[in-house]
C-alpha cells in the first residue's frame, strides 16, 4: 500500500521534470552537416554534374543498392545515364561518399524519407541530383583530371605543363 | 632443374627462364610492366628489381632487373630485400609523377596493371609537387581510344604492334621524357590485331572504344568462358554482360590455340548480340493465325515429312538436335555442294593419320611454311599472327650459338635484324603476309594447285609432274620442294577460301611426298565458319542434295537452323526450294532473307545466351558457355527448342529431357566420331566443394538496385541447368578448371595480367591442361596413292571472267559485320581486275562495270590489282551486298557506260 502510494507520488513529481521526449515532427532535432542521411548527387561550381560514372560508389556499397550506367557527352565528359539508389536497402554507412573521387555523392542530414509503399524508396537520378555543391564547395574534378572533357583543354589544368610538341627534340 | 635461393629459401626451377618469370611461376608477387610472356624482356621499365648475391656469404648484393637475368644454378637472390623493395616503390613513384588524376574516368580502372603494381609496391601518396607532362591524343579509328597522358613509357605497345604483329602505323616519336606512342598523324590503326593493345598496354592509353559506348567496369560484368564465332580457328574469349547487353570481348588464354592475342574481328564483332533488329519474338505467318506458337507448331510438325537444314555457325548440339528431330536421312548440311566436298576432303586428310594436324600454337614453330591458296590475314586472322612468329624460327636458330637467351627480346631482334625464315605464299592477289614471305606466286587457283603438284613432284619423283608450267613457277616449286625436304617442322597451310579442290589435293600430295621421306608434314586447313568442321563431321549431304530431295521427296515442312540460305546459293534456287514446302520453320537470331521467308520464325540464342560446342579447323571441340540469361523468355538455344519439338513427333515429354549433357551423350552414341566432345568441359553437375563457379566477380555491384526500377523486391537469380557455372557472385572462389574459367582475377592482380596465376608456369599452359578436346582419334582412311589427274593450266577466256572470292577480315563474316565498328572497316563492294583486262573492257579504276553471274547482275566499281592474272577477277567474299554466288564462279563483264 505504501509502495503503491510512493510510486504514484514519484510519477506525480516527474510531471514537473524537464521533458526528454522531443515533440517530433513539431520540434526537430539538430542534425550536424556530417550526419549520414539521404544521399544526394551534387554539382560542381560550374553547375555541371559532378558524378563521372566511375562505379566506385556501387562497388563500395555493402548492400549493393547503387546501380548506374556511365555515358559520355560529345565532348567526352562522363556522366551517369541513370543512377539509382534503392533506399529500402541502404544502410546509410557512407562508404559511397568515402569512395567517391569527385565529391559527387554525399550524405545529407535528412532522414525523413518514410513511405507507405516500398517501391517509392527507389530513387532515380532526377530524385538524387541537387543544384548545389554540398559539403565540398569549389571542387571541380575535370579541372584536375588529365583528360580534356570540355572543362579545360589538354595542359590547361592547375598543375599541368602545356602539351608536348612531339616534333621537337629540345628538352 | 636448377636450384636457386630466394630470400634464403631453396627452390628447384626450370633453367633457361629469366628470374621474373621464375618468380611469378613460384607465386611470388614481383611487379613488372614491360615484360610480356609472349614478347620477352627488354628491361625498359626498371620495375622488377631484385637483389642478387654473389654467393651465400655475400650480404651486400647488387640490384638487378629480374627480367634481364637468366636463371643459373646456385643463385642467391632476395625479392623482399629493403633496398630492392624501396627501389621498386620509388620507381613507381617516378612513373606516377606524370600520371594523370584520371582513374575515375579511365576505362582501364579496375583491370589496370598500373593500379595493381602501384598498390603492390605500397606507393600511396604523391610527393612530387611539380606540373605534369601532357600530350594531345589522336583519333585511332573505331576500335581504340587514345589517352596519351596516361603513358608510362614501357614500350609494350610498339613492341606488340610493330615487332610482334607486323604493324606499320604505330610508333614512338619525340625524345627524352617526351616520347609519344601513336601514329604519324590521326587515322585508323591498320593492323588487324590492334585491339590487343587495350590488353597489352598496362595502363589506359589504349582502351576498347566499343566498350566505351556502354562502359562497365570489369568487376561489374557477368562473364563466361566462350569461343569466338567469327572464323574457323576457335579462339578462346571471355564475354562480359551487364544489364542484359553484351559489353566486351577479351582474350581468354589457351596455350594451344590463341595464346594471349585475338584478332579485331573477334574482339569487336560481338555487337550482333545487342542488335535491336534481332529476332526477339516468334513470328507465325501460317494461315492458322491467331493461335499460339505451340499449337501452331504441333499442327505443322505432326503432319508429313520434315527436312532439316543444319548450319556451320550453329553449335554441334543444335545441329544434332535438328538431325534427331527430322531423322538422319532428312538432315542436310546447309552449305553448297562444293564447300561440302572440300570439307569432306579436308576431314578425310585430317583423319587419314598420315598428316599431322598442328594446333594453332604449333604453327608458330614451323621452320618452313607453304601457304597454298589462302590469305590467312583475312580468312583466319590469328593464323597470320602465328605465321609472323614462324618466320622468325629459322633465324632464331643461330641465337643458340650466340649465347643469347630467347627471352632477351631486344638482343634477339638486334641479332636477327630483318632476317626471315622461309614462307611461300601462293594466292591470286597480294596479301599482307607477302611482306614477310620469302617467295610469292600470284596465280589463278588452278595454277596454285599446279604449283603444289610440282612441289610434290620435286620432293618425290613418283608423284605426277604437271606439264607446261612456266619457268618462274617451276623454279619456285623446285626451291620450295628443296626447303620442305630439308625442313624439320614443315607446315603447309591451305583451305577452302578459293573453293578449289585441286589446291587441297595438291597440299595433301605434298604432305604425302614428304611422308615418304619419313617426315610428317603439319597440315593446317582453314575452313569457312566456326563450326564448319563439326557440321562436316556429321557427314550429311549438302544443300544442293536437299534441293534435289525437296523436288521428289514430298516434304511438308523444312526446318532451317541458324542459316541464311540466300548466302549459300542463287536467290532463284532458294526461292524455288523454300516454295516447295507447305511450311518453313526458321530458327535464327538475325533477321535475314531466309528468316523473312519463314512461316514460323523462332528466335534463338546467340553464343552469349546459350551453351554449345564448336569444332574448330584442327578438330578441337570447345565448349562455350552462356554469359547471361536473356530477359526475353522467347530467346532460347536452338537445341532446346528443337529438342522440345520432339514432343510433337514422338511424344517425348519436355520435362524429361536432361538437356545439354544428355544431348551430348546421345550425340556421341549416335556418331562415335565425336567421341571426346562430351569431355570438352565438365558436366553440368560438376561442383567444387559442393559449389558452383560464379560468373560474377566478388565485387559485383548493384545487385539490389539494378532491377529495383521494375520491382523493388529482388527476383530470384536465374538458375543454370546446363553448366556448373552460376549467374550470381556466390560460389567457389578458388581456381576453377581451365574450361570453366569465367575471368582472370587473383588477389592483388585485377587486370588480365593475372592469367599467370592460372598457368602451370608463367607463359605456359593453363593448370590442368589447355581446354578443348581434339577429335582426331580413329578415322576414315584415305587412299595413299598419288592422284594422277592434274588440272590444266588456267587460261583467259575471251567472253567471260573467272572469278575468285577474296576474303576480308572485316566484311566476309556474316555476323561480325553487324557490329557498327567492324562494318565501318568493311570494304565496299568492288571488282578487282588486272589493268590489261581493264583496258580490254575500256574501263579504269573507279568506273562501274556490270557483272552477270548466272541470273544475277551486279554493278561494281573497278579497282586495279595488277598482280591478278589476266582473265581473273576478284570479288570480295560474302559481303552482304554480294550474296548468292556459287563458288567457283564465272562472270560476264560488260561496260555499261560505253
Amino acid at each position: 500500500m505504501i509502495s503503491l502510494l510512493r510510486s504514484i507520488g514519484l510519477i506525480f513529481l516527474h510531471m514537473f521534470r524537464k521533458r526528454e521526449t522531443i515533440q517530433y515532427p513539431e520540434e526537430k532535432v539538430v542534425l550536424h552537416p556530417r550526419w549520414r542521411g539521404r544521399i544526394v548527387l551534387t554539382r560542381d561550381p560550374d553547375g555541371g554534374e559532378r558524378c563521372v560514372g566511375c562505379y566506385l560508389c556501387a562497388a563500395a556499397c555493402p548492400v549493393d543498392c547503387i546501380s548506374l550506367q556511365a555515358t559520355e557527352d560529345e565532348q567526352g565528359r562522363r556522366y551517369p545515364a541513370f543512377f539509382r539508389i534503392n533506399f529500402s536497402r541502404c544502410i546509410f554507412c557512407g562508404y559511397c561518399e568515402e569512395a567517391c573521387p569527385t565529391y559527387a555523392i554525399q550524405l545529407t542530414p535528412d532522414f525523413e524519407m518514410g513511405e507507405y509503399n516500398r517501391q517509392n524508396l527507389v530513387y532515380e537520378k532526377e530524385d538524387l541530383l541537387i543544384d548545389s555543391q554540398g559539403k565540398y564547395p569549389g571542387y571541380n574534378y575535370y579541372k584536375v583530371a588529365g583528360l580534356a572533357a570540355g572543362v579545360k583543354g589538354k595542359g590547361e589544368g592547375a598543375n599541368e605543363e602545356p602539351p608536348v610538341d612531339i616534333r621537337s627534340l629540345i628538352p | 632443374m636448377v636450384r636457386i635461393y630466394i630470400d634464403q629459401k631453396p627452390y628447384d626451377v626450370k633453367p633457361g627462364k629469366n628470374l621474373l618469370e621464375t618468380c611469378l611461376t613460384l607465386g611470388l608477387d614481383l611487379p613488372y610492366f614491360c615484360w610480356h610472356p609472349a614478347m620477352g624482356s627488354v628491361g625498359a621499365c626498371r620495375q622488377c628489381a631484385v637483389k642478387l648475391f654473389k654467393d651465400e656469404n655475400d650480404k651486400t648484393g647488387r640490384l638487378v632487373m629480374a627480367c634481364m637475368e637468366g636463371v643459373r644454378d646456385n643463385m642467391y637472390l632476395s625479392v623482399n630485400d629493403t633496398v630492392a623493395h624501396d627501389f621498386r616503390s620509388q620507381n613507381i613513384e617516378w612513373l606516377m609523377s606524370n600520371h594523370p588524376h584520371d582513374c575515375a574516368v579511365c576505362d582501364e580502372g579496375g583491370s589496370c596493371h598500373l593500379q595493381d603494381m602501384t598498390v603492390m609496391t605500397g606507393h600511396a601518396y604523391r610527393r612530387f609537387r611539380f606540373p605534369k607532362r601532357t600530350y594531345q591524343n589522336q583519333y585511332l579509328g573505331p576500335f581504340l581510344h587514345h589517352e596519351m597522358n596516361r603513358c608510362i613509357q614501357c614500350y609494350r605497345c610498339v613492341r606488340f604492334y610493330k615487332d610482334y604483329a607486323g604493324g606499320k602505323d604505330l610508333d614512338v616519336f619525340a625524345a627524352h621524357n617526351h616520347v609519344y606512342f601513336g601514329r604519324e598523324k590521326d587515322g585508323v590503326l591498320e593492323n588487324e590485331f590492334s585491339g590487343n593493345l587495350a590488353e597489352v598496354c598496362p595502363t589506359g592509353v589504349f582502351t576498347d572504344k566499343t566498350l566505351r559506348e556502354h562502359y562497365t567496369r570489369k568487376w561489374d560484368m557477368t562473364m563466361a568462358p566462350s569461343v569466338c564465332q567469327h572464323c574457323s580457328l576457335g579462339c578462346n574469349i571471355i564475354a562480359g554482360e551487364r544489364y542484359g547487353a553484351l559489353r566486351q570481348i577479351t582474350n581468354r588464354f589457351n596455350g594451344a590455340v590463341n595464346g594471349y592475342f585475338i584478332c579485331d574481328r573477334g574482339r569487336y564483332g560481338y555487337e550482333f548480340v545487342n542488335d535491336p533488329g534481332r529476332v526477339r519474338q516468334p513470328v507465325i505467318r501460317s494461315e492458322k493465325e491467331g493461335r499460339n506458337l505451340f499449337e501452331n507448331l504441333s499442327g505443322i510438325l505432326t503432319e508429313g515429312k520434315l527436312i532439316g537444314i543444319g548450319s556451320p555457325r550453329a553449335s554441334l548440339e543444335a545441329n544434332f538436335a535438328l538431325r534427331r528431330l527430322v531423322g538422319e536421312a532428312h538432315f542436310y548440311q546447309g552449305i553448297p555442294e562444293n564447300e561440302a566436298l572440300l570439307l569432306r576432303k579436308i576431314l578425310a586428310i585430317q583423319h587419314s593419320g598420315h598428316m599431322y594436324t598442328p594446333s594453332l600454337k604449333e604453327t608458330e614453330y614451323a621452320d618452313v611454311t607453304l601457304v597454298l591458296g589462302e590469305d590467312p590475314t583475312n580468312s583466319a586472322p590469328r593464323l597470320a599472327l602465328a605465321l609472323r612468329q614462324a618466320v622468325r624460327i629459322k633465324p632464331l636458330e643461330k641465337i643458340a650459338g650466340a649465347n643469347i637467351p630467347l627471352w632477351n627480346d631486344a638482343a634477339v631482334r638486334e641479332m636477327i635484324q630483318d632476317e626471315k625464315g622461309e614462307l611461300f605464299i601462293a594466292y591470286p592477289v597480294n596479301t599482307k603476309l607477302d611482306e614477310v614471305a620469302s617467295g610469292t606466286l600470284h596465280a589463278a587457283p588452278e595454277d596454285i594447285a599446279r604449283l603444289g603438284f610440282a612441289i610434290a613432284h620435286y620432293i618425290d619423283d613418283s608423284a605426277p609432274e604437271p606439264q607446261g608450267m612456266d619457268a618462274r613457277a617451276l623454279e619456285s616449286a623446285r626451291r620450295m620442294a628443296d626447303l620442305l625436304k630439308r625442313a624439320e617442322r614443315p607446315l603447309i597451310v591451305s583451305g577452302t577460301s578459293l573453293f578449289n579442290e585441286d589446291i587441297i589435293q595438291a597440299a595433301y600430295q605434298i604432305g604425302q611426298a614428304l611422308e615418304k621421306g619419313e617426315k610428317k608434314a603439319a597440315m593446317c586447313f582453314v575452313m569457312p565458319e566456326c563450326n564448319s568442321a563439326g557440321l562436316a563431321m556429321m557427314q550429311a549431304p549438302s544443300l544442293a542434295m536437299a534441293m534435289k530431295a525437296a523436288e521428289t521427296g514430298n516434304f511438308a515442312t523444312a526446318v532451317i537452323l541458324e542459316n541464311d540460305l540466300y548466302r549459300r546459293a542463287e536467290r532463284s534456287e532458294i526461292d524455288r526450294f523454300l516454295n516447295a514446302f507447305k511450311n518453313t520453320i526458321v530458327l535464327d537470331h538475325q533477321e535475314n532473307d531466309t528468316a523473312r521467308m519463314a512461316t514460323v520464325l523462332i528466335p534463338t540464342a546467340t553464343f552469349a545466351e546459350g551453351e554449345g560446342t564448336l569444332v574448330n579447323n584442327e578438330e578441337r571441340a570447345q565448349r562455350f558457355f552462356q554469359v547471361f540469361m536473356p530477359k526475353n523468355e522467347h530467346i532460347r538455344e536452338s537445341w532446346r527448342w528443337l529438342d522440345e519439338f520432339r514432343q510433337f513427333r514422338d511424344g517425348t515429354k519436355p520435362d524429361e529431357l536432361r538437356e545439354l549433357d544428355n544431348l551430348l551423350e546421345e550425340l556421341v552414341r549416335a556418331m562415335p566420331q565425336f567421341k571426346g566432345a562430351e569431355m570438352a568441359a565438365p558436366l553440368s553437375d560438376f561442383r567444387i566443394n559442393g559449389q558452383r563457379i560464379p560468373r560474377e566477380p566478388h565485387r559485383f555491384s548493384g545487385r539490389t538496385a539494378m532491377l529495383a526500377n521494375v520491382a523493388v523486391s529482388e527476383p530470384k537469380p536465374p538458375e543454370d541447368t546446363d553448366s556448373p557455372l552460376s549467374f550470381t557472385m556466390e560460389g567457389y572462389r578458388g581456381m576453377p578448371p581451365a574450361p570453366l574459367t569465367p575471368f582472370y582475377w587473383s588477389p592483388g592482380w585485377n587486370s588480365g595480367q593475372s592469367v599467370h596465376k592460372y598457368q602451370s608456369e608463367a607463359g605456359g599452359p593453363l593448370r590442368g591442361g589447355d581446354p578443348g578436346v581434339r577429335l582426331l582419334g580413329g578415322g576414315i582412311h584415305f587412299s595413299n596413292g598419288f592422284q594422277s589427274a592434274i588440272p590444266s593450266a588456267f587460261e583467259r577466256q575471251e567472253n567471260e571472267m573467272a572469278l575468285v572470292p577474296l576474303a576480308h577480315i572485316f566484311g566476309s563474316d556474316e555476323l561480325s559485320v553487324l557490329s557498327p565498328a567492324v562494318e565501318g572497316r568493311a570494304p565496299r563492294p568492288y571488282l578487282a581486275l588486272n589493268s590489261l583486262d581493264a583496258e580490254r573492257l575500256h574501263t579504269a579504276e573507279g568506273a562501274v562495270l556490270r557483272m552477270r553471274i548466272g541470273d544475277q547482275v551486279f554493278d561494281l566499281p573497278v579497282i586495279l590489282k595488277n598482280e591478278l592474272p589476266e582473265g581473273l577477277a576478284g570479288l570480295p567474299y560474302n559481303l552482304t551486298s554480294l550474296l548468292g554466288i556459287t563458288w567457283p564462279a564465272k562472270g560476264i563483264l560488260t561496260n555499261t557506260t560505253s
